[in-house]
């Protein structure tokens, strides 16, 4: 089927007389290129005064001129500030208190700043009542940093200048008057920005103000209101309560903003003989489970019949154990009296109110003065979504929230971008930013101004401690402006203070410098502004349960949290302190579940753990490829998945880890019923740092009963080791048993370093402490599943292989003969179906018999007088040997440059990011080892200190990173040559021992013998 | 008195065109030596220039009053803020007693606020002319006092950078040597010409007369003999061997010290003339010694304490600076003007600051940890002991060699300074103890563990 048609190349070949066309035909160009006269012809090449020999030689002079010059040393420029401001003296750290709401974390924090840049978080002492400074607050002074962050407000996709923005936005509110218009904010908590919303919202009637908390507590908070009509969170001073049962709710880990566990802690640690009690009901295995006393597996449908048989109800139709258990909670909580508390997790405003109820005439519950930090309401935010999918909301206008990636429901992110009229408030171009119309740049907290009330009562001010990176506005600041409220928030803020929380003569000034002030003034935040429609009264999820297949319990991750500070390097790297796996979320199956599934979980050659992948589906959605971690204590039944993962936009590519569980977080609950499992093919590769996970019954961590420790001598549950000498047994501590000649200790300084096991949580926030302290670098995933951590902390965590730690011992005890130890042994080396956890930080222990430093070959690691075991990276020639004679195995080596690398990404490769070290510790290079330094420049700073005031050492100033941060007062630091020091009482405690103290290394760190109530009755 | 103050306008006119023929030959301190010749050819014309207004120095004001201590009484009360020849917070004072009446400016300078208050004109007029500056009242200030002062504002603006008298000569003797000495090889040089004519003549003379000349006997050359000595070649290699292990480790040793660093920086800041000269303590400016890990290199406004008034140097040290060190210390200051941002002829701030980017001098490798204020404050330890005679130095340098050995020697020779301080009350009572000995030395007190300054 030949075609008659003709291609036409040119209007010139119409002409049929065309030289040009001819010309074509013959040759290729029109006319000759003039390749002599660039390249030149024979004659003029050789004329050229620049042979091939001459271009030779000129290269070689050049290549040696240049690596002559190289030799050089560099020129340092050094720019002093033209004026320096009063408070700044180069080298010394400047600290203000501050207040982190972000909407998850609400916290009292003090903001060390060097030169004035802000380089680390730490905890206001002087706050009472000031949330909890954990590892994500630590870490949130990097996610200022971040190099993905908006530079400044956009429009339309196009970078714009904030006077283009507002004219747009006044556009869009003006077009809008009279439509439904959604103000859609995080809960800020803060009274001035209540009352500036309040202002906006009479300027534009239209516009309706919801609280979205991306992790609801509303339940919780629909109980509260209904049963005390403001709508709020009942707070807890768990360091009052003899017996605490909870049902499903992780008060240790985020459950209601957490921040509970420095209360919790007081309670564990025996005094008098007595501690606290601690009974938890849950399905997957979390923190607060992992320190209870008695933990019992309960699949979330199951945990309200636990729930309602704890309120007076009866125990059928539970299981045997779990009746049990019950049983026993309920006797204990009546001896208790009023010392005893119910709490839960069970997304059922009913069941809520019912245990408000249960505790309001007890000591623990502070009902007067309730939290106000997560009022969002569930049902209204369903309003939202379901609005703007229908199309019945014309605008949204989202502040320090993310709907796009955190809403379930699928067509929510189509619909939101064909609204006419968005604008996203936000850090970074987020998901949602990434959609919205208009996007206004906000500042960091640390850039900030702000009020924050966390509970009824307590005052807290939020004040910037570095100018703005970059060209933002505060939402406040924006208000201000909309609203023709003066010309700044700053003034604002100020006026409003002193007009109304400072009305009883409290000082402006003083209030910053503290950070909290605590006032009688009633003020409502957030509720009066936001709609609240009819609290809901059933849970759906729940009563879904019959649907068959698994219930999932949705969960907060210590790291990430609820995903916002998904591009912080430190977080992702964090391990989670039940798996010990970082950089990923992960569903968690029973052994007996996974058993069944055909789910595995394994090691391969080198070191790291695998993984099988499932498809989880629940209503019509699916996730595909998630990978599986087989969690012991998971209540069979029930499957466990973090949010906060899966983000995407502006999230550097190494940390769009995980996948997005929101997916499945329908009506805001984290507890889901009918969700199915399917394995597929394929594996996982995890970052997991621990790849041994139980201890075998050896003496690791040593614990005990409060039963034992009452009434048996030391000797029997905390002995001495003892080793044989001419066939005496003699303890280890002898100076008999002792082959090296002893330092004087005994004059100046001697650190020690205590940590209680008891009150240690495994909360994290000393790992993220130790990392910002230090300059830790981070190292990546692959290098993570490697063990080639860098983390100078860890905090291990063990399972029992038996039901209990004590089982584990009798078991070991009890082998004999080859065959059955190898057979036992094996069997010790998986975790039970519901172990006993225990968590145990360790560091470089310092020991002042260091197996380390005599086997370095250049002395690059000495000892100190001071208990410290130095190390001098410029010294350390990379050999190793240390690291493989340490028995604690804290070293951790540079196996690669983690500055200034590309291949490693991370904060430390960035100007931006780079701000953030501390200028005091040196950034390690390649090939050197390096370890817990005990903190030697915050010791030797603080003895400087006290030399230039020409006095001595205050008892407890000596603070380390980690002993700083702990919120549980787990890890304490001081002098033992300091006779009135808290540290000296520690060390003669009878609880105290140190960790493989058989081996002789004597170290500084010692641990307090963990003590387990398991009285009954 | 007319006649008095054109002939001065004259003057100034004159000094100002010195003062730019100054600026322009301006010669960097590096580059000296090869521009000798240049400095001596602008020597001489400035030197012409002088005598002439030298010449006209004649026309001074003659005054019943004290002139000198009129110049004490200015120095103490007005030197701060008034300039004889230039505006500085107030009105330039030269002549100011012809501008104005003598009785309105005794009010004036025992309480100009008062004549601003009652609402004198002139007084209001002034007021805001001077951006309603007020000035000091001096009600102390007797008639004659005022009179002095005025009189003191009549004498002759300073003279104009002129050189002494031998800066003509300087030149010389250096070029007189350099000739000398060519003069001297050259001679050199034609002797042995000289000789080896002699020589060449001698020899042909004795070939044509027929004179044998004896050879000398050929023996083995010295270098075979000495390689065929096995014994020697050996001991030599051997020499050789280490005396190139000497060399080589201590060239490699120097790698990376770099004492006697003095690098050129943005702005010809002199410690001889701040420390030295006028001898202003170290710690005033680097103020953070005492209490910080740095020194820190003073922010800008501290200069501005002083060089607020302090706009131009003193003739003579302008001079000497020219002449020893190349440099027009006039321009430096000016260059920090412009780096703050200073505007002498308003007395502002313009608000456009360039901050000043120095060469840091002393750089510590980061894995080495130094606290000033331990040193400087607690040890009290004289800057001079680490940063050598700042105050005779110029241009600042590297005094120390900064390496860990000389750290160390000096912590294992300085005893602590212990005294009226309690931290070290129970650690001394206890070390002197052990040690047996009342005076400890910091490497005693644990100051050579790798710890203490490597983290």
């Amino acid at each position: 089927m030949a075609s008659n048609k003709k291609y036409w190349k040119s209007v010139e070949e119409l002409n049929e007389n065309s030289s040009i066309v001819e010309t074509l035909k013959q040759n290729e160009f029109v006319e000759p290129i003039p390749t002599d006269d660039f390249l030149g012809d024979k004659e003029t090449l050789e004329a050229s005064s620049t042979t091939r020999r001459d271009f030779l030689k000129y290269v070689g002079f050049t290549t040696a001129a240049a690596s002559l010059a190289a030799c050089e040393g560099p020129v340092i420029k050094s720019i002093p500030y033209v004026v320096a401001p009063d408070e700044i003296v180069p080298g010394v750290a400047n600290y203000y208190a501050s207040t982190i709401a972000d909407g998850f974390d609400f916290a009292n924090v003090l903001v060390k700043t060097r030169e004035g840049r802000p380089i680390k978080i730490e905890r206001n002492d002087m706050a009472k009542h000031g949330g909890s400074v954990n590892a994500r607050v630590h870490a949130s002074v990097l996610s200022m940093y971040d190099k993905n962050r908006l530079q400044g407000p956009k429009v339309n996709g196009e970078d714009a200048s904030w006077d283009e923005l507002h004219t747009a936005v006044a556009g869009k509110l003006n077009a809008t008057a009279g439509q439904d218009v959604v103000l859609l904010t995080q809960t800020f908590a803060s009274p001035s920005t209540s009352q500036l919303i309040a202002d906006f919202k009479t300027k534009y009637p239209n516009i309706r103000h919801v609280i979205y908390d991306t992790v609801s507590s509303s339940a919780a908070a629909d109980a509260f209101q209904t049963k005390y009509g403001t709508r709020a969170l009942a707070d807890y001073d768990f360091s009052k309560a003899e017996v605490i049962v909870s049902v499903g709710a992780d008060f240790i880990g985020d459950w209601q903003g957490g921040g509970y566990e420095g209360a919790y802690a007081k309670g564990r640690i025996p005094k008098n003989g007595k501690m606290s009690k601690h009974f938890q009901f849950e399905a997957n295995m979390t923190l607060s489970g992992a320190n209870a006393d008695v933990r019992v597996p309960v699949k979330p449908s199951d945990q309200i019949a636990v729930l309602n048989a704890l309120l007076g109800g009866g125990t059928s139709g539970l299981a045997d154990n779990v009746a049990e258990a019950v049983n026993k909670a309920k006797a204990q909580l009546a001896k208790a009296g009023s010392k005893g508390v119910i709490i839960t997790g069970v997304e059922d405003a009913r069941l809520q109110e019912a245990v408000l109820t249960y505790n309001e005439s007890r000591e623990v519950i502070d009902k007067d003065r309730p939290r106000m930090t997560a009022m969002g309401s569930a049902s209204e935010v369903a309003n939202v979504m379901n609005g703007v999918v229908s199309g019945s909301v014309k605008g949204l206008i989202t502040v320090g929230v993310n709907p796009v990636y955190s809403f379930p429901h699928t067509e929510f992110a189509a619909a939101y971008e064909n609204l006419d009229f968005t604008l996203a408030f936000a850090m970074k171009e987020d998901e949602t930013a990434s959609k919205a119309k208009l996007v206004a740049a906000t500042p960091h907290y640390l850039e900030s101004w702000g009020d924050a009330q966390l509970k009824k009562g307590v005052f807290s001010l939020t004040q910037p401690t570095i100018r703005p990176l970059f060209n933002t506005q505060q939402f406040q600041d924006c208000l201000v402006q909309w609203t023709e409220n003066g010309d700044s928030y700053y003034n604002y803020l100020k006026d409003m203070w002193s007009a109304t929380i400072l009305a009883d003569g409290g000082s402006w000034s003083q209030a910053l410098h503290d950070g909290v002030y605590e006032s009688a003034v009633e003020i409502t935040t957030d509720a009066d502004t936001a709609e609240t429609t009819e609290t809901s009264t059933s849970s759906g999820a729940l009563s879904a349960a019959q649907e068959g297949g698994f219930e999932l319990t949705l969960y907060t991750k210590t790291g990430l949290g609820d995903g916002q500070q998904a591009n912080n390097p430190w977080l992702q790297e964090l391990p989670d302190p039940i798996t010990r796996t970082s950089w990923d979320n992960y569903v968690t199956v029973s052994a007996a579940d996974a058993k069944e599934l055909g789910l595995e979980n394994w090691n391969v050659a080198n070191g790291g753990l695998n993984g099988s992948l499932v498809n989880v589906t629940m209503g019509g959605v699916t996730l595909e490829k998630v990978p599986v971690l087989i969690q012991p204590g998971q209540a069979a039944g029930s499957i466990g998945l973090a949010l906060g993962y899966g983000r995407t936009d502006s999230v550097q590519s190494e940390m769009q880890t995980g996948v997005n569980a929101y997916a499945f977080y329908n009506n805001f609950s984290a507890t889901q019923a009918g969700v199915t499992i399917e394995k597929v093919s394929g594996e996982h590769e995890f970052a997991c740092v621990q790849l041994h996970n139980t201890m075998m019954g050896r003496d690791i961590i040593r614990e005990t009963t409060l039963e034992i420790f009452n009434t048996k001598d030391v000797h029997d549950w905390n002995p001495i080791p003892e080793v044989s000498k001419d066939h005496q047994e003699i303890p280890v501590t002898s100076p008999d048993a002792d082959l090296w000649e002893a330092f004087d200790r005994s004059i100046g300084h001697h650190f020690n370093l205590s940590i209680d096991l008891n009150a240690c949580t495994g909360c994290g926030a000393c790992v993220i402490a130790c990392h910002a302290e230090n300059n830790v670098p981070v190292v990546g995933k692959s290098e993570m599943r490697r063990s080639r951590d860098m983390h100078w902390l860890r905090i291990d965590r063990y399972y029992s292989s038996e039901d209990s730690f004590a089982g584990d011992a009798e078991k070991k005890d009890n082998i004999s003969g080859l065959g059955s130890s190898l057979s036992e042994y094996g069997e010790m080396e998986s975790a039970s179906a519901n172990p006993q956890v225990a968590f145990q930080p360790v560091m470089c222990q310092h020991c002042n018999h260091a197996p380390c430093e005599t086997v370095c070959p250049v002395a690059a690691t000495s000892h100190g007088r001071q208990g410290q075991n130095h190390m001098a990276y410029n010294r350390c020639v990379g050999t190793r040997y240390c690291a493989n004679n340490c028995p604690y195995k804290v070293r951790r080596f540079n196996w690669f440059l983690y500055a200034e690398n590309d291949e490693f990404d991370y904060n430390m490769n960035n100007d931006l990011g780079r701000m953030v070290l501390n200028p005091d510790v040196v950034v390690r290079s390649r090939g050197v080892m390096e370890k817990c330094s005990m903190c030697i420049q915050m010791t030797q700073k603080t003895i400087l200190d006290a030399k230039r005031d020409g006095r001595p050492v205050k008892s407890g100033e000596f603070k380390t990173a980690c002993s700083a941060a702990c919120e549980t007062g787990a890890i304490k630091f001081g002098d033992i040559n300091d006779h009135d020091s808290e540290i000296f009482e520690l060390k003669e405690d009878k609880r105290m021992y140190h960790l493989l103290e058989a081996v002789g290394t004597e170290p500084n760190v010692f641990y307090q013998t963990k003590v387990r109530n398991t009285n009954e009755a | 008195m007319f006649e008095n103050t054109t002939i001065y306008n004259q003057l100034r006119a004159k000094l100002m065109d010195n003062n730019i023929t100054d600026r322009m030959e301006k010669v960097p301190y590096r580059n000296l030596p090869k521009k000798w010749s240049f400095i001596a050819l602008v020597l001489v014309l400035t030197l012409s220039f002088s005598q002439s207004t030298f010449a006209s120095t004649s026309f001074l004001p003659t005054q019943a009053a004290d002139t000198v201590a009129g110049e004490k009484l200015f120095k103490a009360n007005c030197a701060a803020c008034h300039k004889l020849g230039k505006k500085a917070t107030g009105p330039a004072l030269r002549g100011v007693g012809d501008k104005y009446d003598r009785e309105w400016l005794y009010k004036w300078i025992r309480n100009s606020q008062e004549l601003v208050k009652a609402g004198d004109a002139l007084a209001v007029k002034l007021f805001n002319e001077n951006n309603q500056a007020v000035m000091t009242a001096f009600p102390t200030l007797t008639n004659d006092d005022i009179d002095n002062i005025l009189a003191y504002t009549y004498t002759a603006p300073p003279k104009p950078v002129i050189p002494e008298g031998d800066g003509q000569v300087t030149p010389d003797p250096g070029v007189s040597n350099n000739i000398i000495l060519a003069i001297l090889a050259l001679m050199f040089g034609m002797l042995i010409i000289v000789l080896i004519l002699v020589n060449k003549t001698l020899r042909r003379f004795a070939e044509s007369q027929g004179v044998e000349l004896k050879e000398k006997e050929k023996g083995t050359p010295i270098w075979k003999a000495f390689a065929e000595n096995q014994f020697l070649v050996l001991v030599t290699s051997i020499f050789l061997l280490l005396s190139a292990g000497y060399f080589a480790y201590g060239w490699m040793m120097q790698v990376g010290v770099d004492q006697g660093y003095a690098p050129v920086q943005p702005i010809h800041y002199s410690h001889r003339i701040h420390a030295g000269v006028n001898q202003i303590d170290c710690n005033y400016c680097h103020s953070s010694a005492r209490k910080s890990k740095t020194s820190g290199i003073p922010s800008l406004n501290v200069c501005m304490n002083c060089h607020k008034s302090i706009a131009e140097v003193a003739a003579a040290t302008q001079v000497e600076g020219q002449n020893e060190y190349g440099v027009d210390y006039n321009a430096e200051i000016q260059k920090l003007y412009a780096a703050v941002g200073w505007d002498e002829a308003t007395q502002a701030y313009t608000g456009e600051e360039k901050p000043v980017k120095w060469v840091r001098i002393h750089n510590l490798p980061d894995f080495a940890y130094f606290n000033h204020s331990q040193h400087v404050t607690v040890a009290g330890v004289e800057c001079q002991t680490c940063h050598g005679p700042v105050e005779e130095m110029e241009i600042l340098e590297q005094h120390a060699p900064l390496t860990m050995g000389w750290c160390i020697n000096c912590h294992r020779e300085t005893n602590v300074n212990v005294a009226d301080n309690e931290y070290y009350e129970k650690i001394h009572a206890e070390l002197s103890k052990k040690y047996g000995k009342e005076k400890l030395t910091a490497a005693e007190m644990g100051g050579l563990e790798c710890g203490k300054c490597h983290y």
